[in-house]
């Protein structure tokens, strides 16, 4: 695994996100990594871990199936001083961790009544699209939403976790970075022409905030996590080839706590602003989203929610497939509600 | 009373000659035809989503179901074909679930991996049917009719932490579960020697819970030196936990074996399948051969089958 700090053009995310990790470990000693059959050749379930063990075995531990135990580990080597990467296998097993995560690595940031630092960041593989079944797809950040000093992020094909990671890791507290598992293979973007229509610029000087768009002036902003990029995109183009209209998407890296203020020149213009997610119906990021953008522009029109639906996520490829949001939802909701707004004659 | 037996003398059907009955090979064979076909299927593109064959460790199951009873629980995994299929004796519904086809055992919904038909269900989290096993058993042990909670783990899944709240559980309330570990030696790519410390039986042990150890692949031996362990069970209520020594013959799921060639050939050339063909060749080939057309005809009828419906939602 190359380790040079350029990016190659036909890099896929996964080996973006290895090639992040391969640069943690080897900067820093205090950067430790766990997971499940993480050791080489295999490197983890999806190989985010290839290589590591071979040049840093004393910092790569490979560990029983034992979720809460070694999300524990990592957390006794954050109060030793070090800064420990977790992979957890499949998100849906992030449940195990709970009480780690959330009453010790969250809390002991500030709960003995003065600040001491966490440096924890946990991965973790999330959603569907694969017909793995209820217990290996599901999209489970809207679980660790609203928890004091833990922060969530979200791997995207547009942000450089070679870049970013180091800075998640280097925060006082944990943080989680949700990965979509069906983004690994794809190839990793960024900056300037992602292809005949579209341009990716960042909003912000810490290229957390990707804006992706056509020209300046759109009929509506898709908010989308890094996971439902891809189908916004797809469903950008079509809107736009197909019903001349344009779409701009927004994609976050930070899930939580939403920051809002890089949004500020975009919301002034766009009418409509959807938020949009892999994860099914009730208390979602993009409730989440909606509430901070109405705290902050009172006056605007409501932010609508397109999700997944209210489901377990049922493992036949067909009925996964009813379930999960498809790019042809995104275009049908959008669609329908701007003619609704502004019929079509009006945009010719 | 019954009188304790001797539990620390490992049970093995090694010396057990007899050929088994046409039944027992039938069912053997079918589980073996069912997951090379699986297997098949994945390669060539027609199944979707994920599968973990238990191709050398069939006889477990097929040792074990007969002795359990319609009122009985079982916990299945996610290496739970051979389990259901030994249980039920139902391929078309299996195949059909893991198609995504009608009449799937749950719908399509639930996949390979989540399976639940009357008393009997799975799921793909490690570990945390077990204390779910004792309060179903608790429950059992209240009808006084000498019902059993059977969990299948692996040996990763003693990685666990549930697996020893859910022992002591048991132990101390006198539940009526028997744990069936299918130790063959590897958890996905990780070897027993660097996920576990001590071992099955000191762990087991360490509750006070009883403890036998199985080796050969002879399912008739081995059922016949389980069932009155199981009998016991049923009548005290002490909760027992049976670690078969096995094998895992093919990859973890569909490619992941990081095994080498020669450690899988190693474990292939003492696989029960083998032994038996050498023993009962004329039986095996006729049986094989037969198990063979019948999973092809299955799959013929089952992927001419439409696609499900998740109607009761
Ligand atoms: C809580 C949890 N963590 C991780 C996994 C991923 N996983 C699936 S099977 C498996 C290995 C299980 O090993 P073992 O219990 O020995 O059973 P075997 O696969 O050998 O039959 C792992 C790590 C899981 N299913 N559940």
């Amino acid at each position: 695994m190359t380790n040079t700090g350029e990016r190659s053009t036909s890099e896929r995310i996964i080996e973006n996100l290895n090639r992040a990790l391969h640069a943690l470990l080897d900067g820093d000693d205090r950067v430790f990594f766990l997971g499940e059959d993480v050791l080489d050749p295999y490197g983890g379930a999806f190989k985010a871990a290839r290589g590591l063990s071979t040049k840093y075995p004393d910092r790569v531990l490979t560990t029983p199936i034992s979720e809460l135990g070694f999300v524990g580990v990592a957390n006794g080597l954050s109060l030793a001083g070090q800064r420990p990467i977790v992979e957890i296998m499949f998100g849906d097993f992030i449940f195990l961790a709970f009480d780690q995560i959330i009453n010790f690595a969250a809390k002991s940031v500030s709960m003995y009544g003065r600040r001491v630092p966490h440096h924890l960041l946990i991965r973790c593989p999330v959603g569907g699209h694969r017909g793995y079944g209820a217990t290996h797809s599901q999209s489970v950040q809207k679980h660790f939403l609203g928890v004091p000093d833990l922060d969530l992020f979200e791997l995207s094909p547009l942000h450089d976790n070679t870049a970013l990671l180091p800075r998640i890791l280097a925060r006082d507290h944990p943080g989680i970075l949700f990965e979509s598992k069906v983004l690994y293979a794809q190839p990793q973007l960024g900056e300037g022409a992602i292809d005949d229509l579209f341009t990716c610029e960042f909003l912000d000087e810490e290229r957390m905030t990707a804006h992706v768009f056509v020209d300046r002036d759109p009929q509506a902003i898709l908010i989308a996590s890094g996971g439902s990029f891809p189908a916004c995109w797809q469903a950008a183009r079509q809107l736009l080839l197909e019903h001349e209209i344009e779409v701009q998407i927004v994609v976050p890296f930070q899930l939580y706590p939403f920051e809002v203020q890089s949004l500020a020149p975009l919301l002034s213009t766009a009418p409509a602003l959807y938020v949009v997610e892999e994860g099914t119906a009730g208390g979602t990021w993009g409730a989440e989203v909606a509430a901070v953008v109405a705290e902050a522009w009172p006056h605007r029109a409501p932010v609508r929610l397109i999700h997944s639906a209210d489901s377990i996520i049922p493992s036949a490829r067909h009925l996964e497939r009813d379930v999960l949001v498809q790019p042809e939802n995104i275009v049908k909701r959008v669609s329908t509600d701007l003619h609704a707004i502004h019929p079509r004659s009006h945009h010719q | 009373m019954i009188p304790p037996a001797n539990l620390s003398h490992p049970v093995s059907s090694a010396n057990a000659s007899a050929c088994p009955s046409r039944e027992t090979l039938e069912l053997l064979l079918l589980i073996r035809h069912f997951e090379e076909t699986l297997l098949r299927l994945f390669q060539s593109g027609k199944i979707h989503g994920t599968t973990h064959t238990c191709l050398g460790q069939e006889y477990i199951p097929v040792a074990v179901m007969p002795l359990l009873r319609d009122d009985d629980f079982v916990f299945s995994n996610h290496r739970g074909h051979g389990h259901y299929l030994a249980r039920f004796r139902d391929p078309e519904g299996l195949l059909a679930e893991i198609m995504g086809r009608e009449g799937g055992t749950c719908d399509g919904v639930g996949g390979s991996q989540h399976l639940r038909r009357d008393r009997y269900i799975s799921t793909g989290v490690q570990g945390e049917s077990l204390p779910v096993a004792v309060g179903a058993a608790l429950q059992l042990r209240r009808k006084k009719r000498g019902g059993l909670a059977v969990p299948f783990i692996g040996d990763g899944t003693w990685g666990q932490g549930a697996v020893y709240e859910a022992l002591n559980m048991a132990a101390l309330w006198n539940a009526p579960v028997v744990v069936i570990v299918e130790n063959n030696g590897i958890a996905q790519t990780t070897v027993r020697s660097a996920n576990m410390a001590g071992n099955i039986e000191g762990r087991a042990r360490a509750f006070g819970v009883e403890y036998l150890r199985c080796t050969g692949h002879e399912a008739e031996a081995l059922q016949a030196r389980l069932a009155p362990e199981l009998d016991r069970v049923r009548q005290s209520g002490a909760p027992l936990v049976v670690e078969f020594e096995t094998r895992r013959l093919a990859a973890h799921s569909k490619g992941d074996d990081t095994r080498t060639p020669e450690e899988v050939a190693a474990l292939r050339a003492i696989d029960w399948g083998a032994d038996y063909q050498a023993r009962w060749p004329e039986i095996f080939a006729e049986v094989d051969a037969r198990m063979r057309d019948r999973m092809a005809a299955i799959v013929e009828e089952v992927e001419s089958r439409a696609l499900s419906s998740w109607s009761n939602r």
